[in-house]
């Protein structure tokens, strides 16, 4: 029983990475831009395809995984700059209604240039075997997730928390009129932040080809549990990002697990409370 | 005036013999477009003229179709097809806004979309609602001993009852609480000053738009013959955006407009192209960024997304 | 004052974490008591308006209006009992024309708003109320312009005119004149010479000459507390209240 514990936990976890990083650009878009960005599940599926293209042009795992999210970011920036940016003084909600026409946008594209049949993704050479760890066997491409996820998260804390790219976020995130009063170009921050989050998103994708290979459908299914794990950690907060997907990937895997015929629901059910009674989240700055 | 009233009816007319010209196929998209057309007008109620942007609204549509298909099993008359399925949508409808209505913007976005998911999940997982596969077999109602089971027969049973609705949808909108509810969309702070208890009317709001999309539910359970957890989910309250926003919000009209667009161009487009998703929704951001009234507020010369 | 007060105030106060935004304010006013709250930016005259108008919770002390205890309770709540308010900035339906932006707040007390089915004609009274209002506030002639169509002036016109639409016992201005020229101070403050007496006048200034036309006593506000109060010679001659108005320049 405690290794069936144990493997669940691994793969809680590395469900929670992916997560993770899928979160991050959503929530960083939240705080910077106040839009929730509901085509951030079409980058992780743009992400996913992007390497599909990758390896299948190189052959090499590792490339793709460094050179798919520039290429998402690159979509993303190009998003943001077309579509996004003459509707910013219109308001929010218009800005999320366009956001849902791009989900149908993408997704047909896909279809269109890779068929509508699910790609599996090659693991790569080096993590396609399997690892023992306290009685469990587990592939060791999660091990890998895990690892890669617990790195990014250190990377990325230490890029918001202590760099200056990362302070001028963090002030945009906050205020964005004031960061605008101080000087800093607020639009071309917009713009990096948003191709930022998409890259992240794309990574995401990446990493979880050769788990959930790549299907259309893929970006409009894990938008629901990202913005879950929004919701819960907190809009426009790292930490909640990845508190949220670190809980949400474990109650998803051991609701799957042991509550078969409740685990939906019960999220669903945490979404609404927290929206409804702490709307910040667990980290999220307080509401006016 | 006159003309425009003369040309509704010519419309309605020809609406509504339609089966008598033309073969099953186009009356069923016909069908399909004005019970989505209706499920869509509710939807302009609550989005166009209160400016309650909601991404949940599948919830009463799903409501009112589990509903119909559950009692219509067990006695199809009128009172299974419609007012049972009706009145556990408003009900429904009043819980969930009563919510739901305490937060606003992107949060009420979230929370309305949560809603649905929660119902969503709980017909997917429960094997009394069908599960994943949903129900099937399910019988058209048989009205004043009359069976409508026949195309020609649920055609009229359909007009009559999207006509009264739509009808009445196109009341509120005139109405006094109408009024109230397109000021609440323009300055909901301001109402609140001068002395409207503005939460109430945004539930009584929700609970119309809710209770008639449960109608919407329950007449395309009718439609179908069966239902599908599908109904729930978010991405058919997506659809309905998309109709209400194609058509033109705040203009009713237009959101049946947006559904038949929607619908003619998924069966029609999807013939000669398999790309009309693509199609939906490269128009459909063109809309937002370069004709935010859709088709009806293009024809008026309106700007702005919301009416 | 043989007469019991319309609205009181007492030992008002509102915090902020540690800053003291309004502090134990207490003030009276009389039923048709023209009244006129000056004081430097920052004093917390807005402020003072959001508690009285319950857009704000009072951190401590109490709102009476007409004796009724009122703080706390929902900002529609308070204006139902017959306080009204017009905001510093616009705060208009700018979409809607003002002869609809005046009807809305003329129709915000009636039950005839919830009727579903009901048509034009149940729009009757609210119309003719509007109609009313709006020539009392100078706009008759501007009734079907889109309130966002206005010029500054007239915007500011319709803004006095929602808080007088609903009939009020007690209307509270809140700058009313902010940013006019002066012909259309001059203006405004002869409209709001004109009406009628029945109305009790709670008014932020900034323009004293507005201050002087208008206002029977004024109290005067710093860093959240009265400084002063008294007629309008009176407050002007109080060396204290020329340092306060200096000293924060």
């Amino acid at each position: 029983m405690p290794t069936d514990l144990f493997a669940q936990a691994l793969n809680g976890l590395s469900y929670g990475v992916l997560l993770f990083l899928l979160s991050v650009g959503l929530t960083l878009i939240f705080g910077m831009l106040d839009v929730v960005n509901l085509a951030h599940g079409s980058f992780y599926m743009l992400g996913a395809y992007a390497g599909l293209a990758l390896i299948a042009a190189t052959g090499n795992f590792w490339l793709s995984l460094a050179l798919a999210p520039v290429a998402v970011g690159i979509i993303g920036a190009a998003v943001e700059r077309s579509c996004l940016r003459p509707l910013y003084r219109r308001g929010p909600l218009d800005q999320v209604l366009l956001t849902f026409g791009l989900i149908y946008v993408f997704e047909d594209l896909v279809k269109w240039i890779w068929g509508g049949r699910i790609r599996s993704i090659p693991t790569p050479d080096l993590f396609s075997g399997s690892v023992t760890l306290l009685g469990a066997t587990i592939p060791s491409y999660r091990v890998f997730v895990i690892g890669f996820g617990l790195v990014m998260a250190l990377a990325l804390w230490l890029l918001i928390e202590r760099t200056r790219l990362g302070a001028i976020i963090r002030a945009g995130v906050f205020d964005a009129e004031m960061s605008a009063g101080m000087g800093i170009n607020v639009s071309r921050v917009f713009t990096l932040v948003f191709a930022f989050g998409a890259a992240l998103a794309g990574l995401s994708g990446v990493i979880a080809g050769p788990i959930q290979s790549a299907y259309p459908p893929m970006g409009a299914s894990i938008l629901i549990p990202a913005l879950i794990v929004v919701a819960v950690g907190g809009l426009g907060s790292l930490k909640g990002s990845l508190a949220g997907s670190l809980v949400i990937g474990q109650a998803e895997t051991f609701g799957k697990a042991w509550l078969p015929g409740a685990s939906m629901l019960i999220i669903y059910v945490v979404m609404a409370a927290i929206l409804l009674f702490r709307p910040q989240g667990f980290f999220g700055r307080a509401l006016k | 005036m006159i003309a425009r009233a003369a040309g509704l009816a010519v419309l309605v007319a020809a609406i509504a013999a339609f089966p008598l010209f033309m073969g099953s196929y186009p009356v069923k998209l016909l069908q399909e477009i004005l019970i989505f057309g209706l499920f869509a007008m509710s939807l302009d109620l609550l989005m166009g003229y209160t400016g309650m942007v909601s991404f949940g609204h599948s919830t009463f549509f799903g409501i009112g179709a589990y509903v119909a298909a559950l009692a219509l099993v067990k006695s199809p008359g009128l009172t299974s097809a419609l007012l049972l399925p009706a009145a556990v949508a408003a009900v429904g409808a009043l819980v969930i806004g009563y919510f739901s209505i305490r937060v606003s913007g992107v949060y009420f976005i979230m929370l309305t979309l949560a809603f649905s998911q929660m119902f969503y999940a709980v017909a997917f997982q429960n094997a009394f609602l069908g599960a994943e596969d949903g129900l099937v077999g399910i019988p058209r109602p048989t009205v004043a001993g009359w069976s409508i089971g026949s195309l020609g027969r649920f055609h009229a049973y359909l007009i009559a009852i999207e006509g009264l609705l739509a009808l009445f949808l196109w009341r509120v909108t005139r109405s006094p609480f109408g009024h109230v509810l397109r000021g609440i969309h323009e300055n909901e702070a301001r109402m609140q000053a001068v002395g409207y208890p503005v939460r109430r009317y945004k539930l009584a709001a929700f609970v119309i738009a809710g209770t008639v999309a449960g109608i919407a539910g329950a007449l395309y359970t009718q439609f179908q013959g069966s239902v599908s957890p599908d109904a729930f989910f978010w991405t058919t309250s997506g659809q309905a955006l998309l109709m209400v926003i194609i058509g033109g919000t705040g203009t009713l009209g237009g959101a049946m407009l947006g559904a038949a667009a929607f619908i003619l161009l998924q069966s029609l487009v999807s013939s000669y192209t398999e790309r009309w998703m693509l199609i939906l929704g490269v128009t459909f951001v063109l809309l937002v960024l370069f004709a935010p009234g859709g088709i009806v507020g293009t024809l008026r010369g309106r700007v702005g997304l919301r009416a | 004052m043989s007469e019991a007060p319309l609205l009181a105030l007492d030992r008002l106060s509102r915090h902020f974490g540690a800053l003291a935004a309004v502090n134990g304010v207490t003030l009276s006013i009389a039923p048709r008591e023209r009244r006129a709250i000056i004081g430097p930016n920052g004093a917390g005259k807005t402020t003072l308006f959001n508690l009285i108008t319950g857009h704000l919770a009072p951190s401590a002390g109490r709102v009476l209006l007409g004796g009724e205890t009122v703080g706390g309770l929902a900002p529609h709540a308070i204006a139902r009992r017959g306080l009204s308010r017009s905001f510093q900035r616009n705060n208009l339906f700018p979409r809607l024309t003002v002869l609809e932006n005046l009807r809305l707040a003329a129709a915000a007390d009636g039950k005839g708003s919830w009727s579903l089915l009901g048509g034009a004609s149940r729009l009757g009274p609210s119309l003719a109320r509007a109609r009313e209002t709006a020539d009392a506030v100078g706009l008759a002639g501007r009734l079907e312009e889109a309130a966002g169509a206005l010029s500054y002036g007239e915007q500011r016109q319709l803004e006095v005119g929602l808080a007088l639409a609903t009939r009020p016992r007690i209307l509270l201005l809140d700058e009313p004149t902010a940013g006019m020229s002066p012909e259309e101070t001059a203006r405004m403050t002869r409209m709001l010479e004109g009406l009628p007496r029945e109305v009790t006048l709670l008014i932020i200034e900034h323009d004293m000459d507005v201050v002087g036309s208008l206002a029977d006593r004024v109290t005067v506000l710093h860093y959240g507390e009265v400084l002063t109060e008294g007629s309008f010679d009176h407050v002007k001659a109080d060396p204290r209240v020329y340092e306060v108005y200096l000293g924060s320049a």
